[in-house]
């Protein structure tokens, strides 16, 4: 069984379950451990709720969702989230709001309490992987918006989560920074390998970061199209002009216009 | 610029001395009878000569203020953080609170009397029922408006409800709630003289209740002034503790550490 496996899932919101809106439907996709996936699909297709029926956010109204071979009935505890909005508390400095994790984390938060010092170090780590070293005692408004959401990475990951969560993270950004997250998205996963889902309409993104892409339809959403990107490791943003990568884009393209007039 | 930081400065107590020096003009220009509206040069000579009643009366007034607005900051406090970190109670108990809140002060006067007498109880009492209802709608606010993506994010890492209202919902609301002490802290005055007019035997209240009934209008003023002056100092007070306590929610003036 994959890591994340997703059977006949479908969530509908609402109290009563019949006159709820039908988010998901019928969504059936397998994950394997350290693989990175991205989902991309019209805005308003049910992506957002594809992460809420993995992390236990959402049960499944039907079907079945299993993450480490265990059906999810409860908000699991071993993932990591990022959102569009970074969310860093403006009171902390970076570095306390990248520990924010290790203080309420079941589980963690004893250790983090008795030994901070391991902890420290490893946010100081992961803060450098990604670009700011000298950062750590800065506030968070004194950053600027990609450097807060390189923050935000460091927030999900700093717990060593087997499962990390993105829902359109570099969305807001400007082109120029979001391709130099991926380089550094790209970096932080080759080196530890944790499993990926990461939610984004942007076709390049998905095509330069994933290992498989799953296309979905209009709400209520569902898996329509399932490519393998087999691109080399680690890739370049020059790559993303070399015909290989374009054909990825392009394949993706047709099958979400396909998605969208359905 | 340094010149107009200097007129910025400046500006509220040139406003402050205008407004004495057009209603004095007025006074005299209009020949109204200091019966009706005595001239502020009137008043501030009934405070000097009243000095001791006053200084005796304003410290109780400020006593009874600062103690009803204490009560006032705990109990909003803490009313504040349950109904806002509960969807339920959020619901049960905000009607009541509207309700409550509704009734004007003036008329549960009568029933404190009845209950505690009269005096210091009901003036401290009356400051707090009029002044704690903004902390608890500020502080539920702050708890209620989190964002939804950090409670994911905190959801999502097994935290204890607990512990999100005491890392992320409490410091949040921190900037509404010393904003509302502000706008409390008057209000507090405004219960305590109310409570003091009615039915007290001291405070500045009471002080302008018998200066009234003895046809002394320039004390009557003087005692206005004297509800004034305290009302913006401890506004001035709370305006400066909100600044030191939540400096990150005024960006431009917190420094890097």
């Amino acid at each position: 069984m994959a890591f994340v496996d997703i059977a006949d899932a479908s969530l509908i919101y609402g109290e009563d379950g019949e006159s709820g809106t039908l988010a998901v439907k019928d969504t059936t996709l397998g994950i394997e451990r350290g693989e990175f996936v991205a989902v991309v699909g019209p805005s308003g297709c049910g992506k957002s709720s594809l992460l809420k029926l993995v992390s236990g956010l959402n049960l499944a109204t039907a079907g079945r969702v299993a993450v480490g071979g265990e059906a999810v009935v409860r908000p699991l505890k071993i993932v990591g989230m990022a959102f569009q909005n970074p969310t860093l508390l403006p009171w902390r400095r970076v570095i306390d709001n990248v520990l924010l994790p290790m203080e309420v984390a079941d589980g963690l938060r004893s250790q983090y309490r008795r030994d901070p010092a391991p902890f420290v170090a490893k946010a100081r780590d992961i803060l450098a992987t990604v670009g700011l070293k000298g950062f750590e005692d800065k506030h968070p408004w004194q950053l600027s918006g990609g450097m807060q959401q390189r923050a935000s990475l460091c927030r999900a990951l700093i717990h060593n989560p087997a499962l990390l969560l993105l829902d359109e993270p570099f969305a807001a950004l400007d082109a120029f920074t979001r391709e130099e997250l991926w380089g550094v998205m790209q970096t932080l996963w080759l080196k530890e390998r944790f499993t990926v889902i990461l939610v984004t309409h942007d076709l390049r993104e998905a095509t330069f970061l994933a290992d498989t892409v799953y296309v979905m339809s209009n709400r209520p959403g569902r898996v329509i199209y399932t490519r393998k990107i087999d691109l080399k490791r680690p890739r370049t943003l020059e790559g993303c002009f070399e015909p290989a990568f374009v054909d990825h884009v392009h394949a993706l393209r047709d099958h979400i216009s396909i998605a969208r007039s359905s | 610029m340094k010149r107009n930081k200097l007129a910025e400065q400046a500006a509220p107590w040139i406003a402050l001395v205008a407004m004495f020096v057009v209603w004095e003009a007025a006074c005299v220009v209009f020949k109204v009878d200091s019966f009706v509206l005595p001239r502020p040069s009137q008043a501030f000579a009934a405070m000097w000569e009243f000095r001791q009643a006053i200084w005796h009366n304003a410290r109780f007034t400020f006593t009874t203020t600062l103690l009803g607005f204490a009560i006032a900051v705990g109990f909003g406090l803490l009313l504040g953080l349950v109904v806002g970190a509960s969807a339920f109670v959020y619901k049960a108990l905000y009607p009541l609170l509207i309700g409550f809140n509704s009734i004007p002060k003036v008329a549960v006067v009568p029933i404190l009397v009845i209950w505690f007498g009269i005096g210091f109880v009901p003036a401290v009492l009356t400051a707090f029922l009029i002044s704690f209802f903004p902390i608890v709608v500020n502080v539920a606010t702050g708890l209620a408006t989190l964002e939804p993506e950090l409670r994911d994010v905190l959801r999502s890492l097994g935290a204890r409800k607990i512990d999100i209202l005491l890392k992320v919902g409490l410091p949040r609301s921190m900037p509404l709630f010393f904003a509302s002490l502000k706008v409390a802290v008057t209000l507090a005055f405004v219960g305590s003289v109310i409570s003091e007019t009615m039915a007290g035997n001291e405070g500045i209240g009471h002080l302008m209740l018998s200066a009234g009934a003895s046809f002394r209008v320039p004390l009557v003023f003087a005692g206005l002034l004297v509800i004034s002056v305290m009302g913006v100092a401890m506004y001035a007070a709370f305006a400066w503790i909100e600044q030191r306590m939540t400096g990150w929610a005024y960006r431009g003036d917190v420094n890097a550490a």
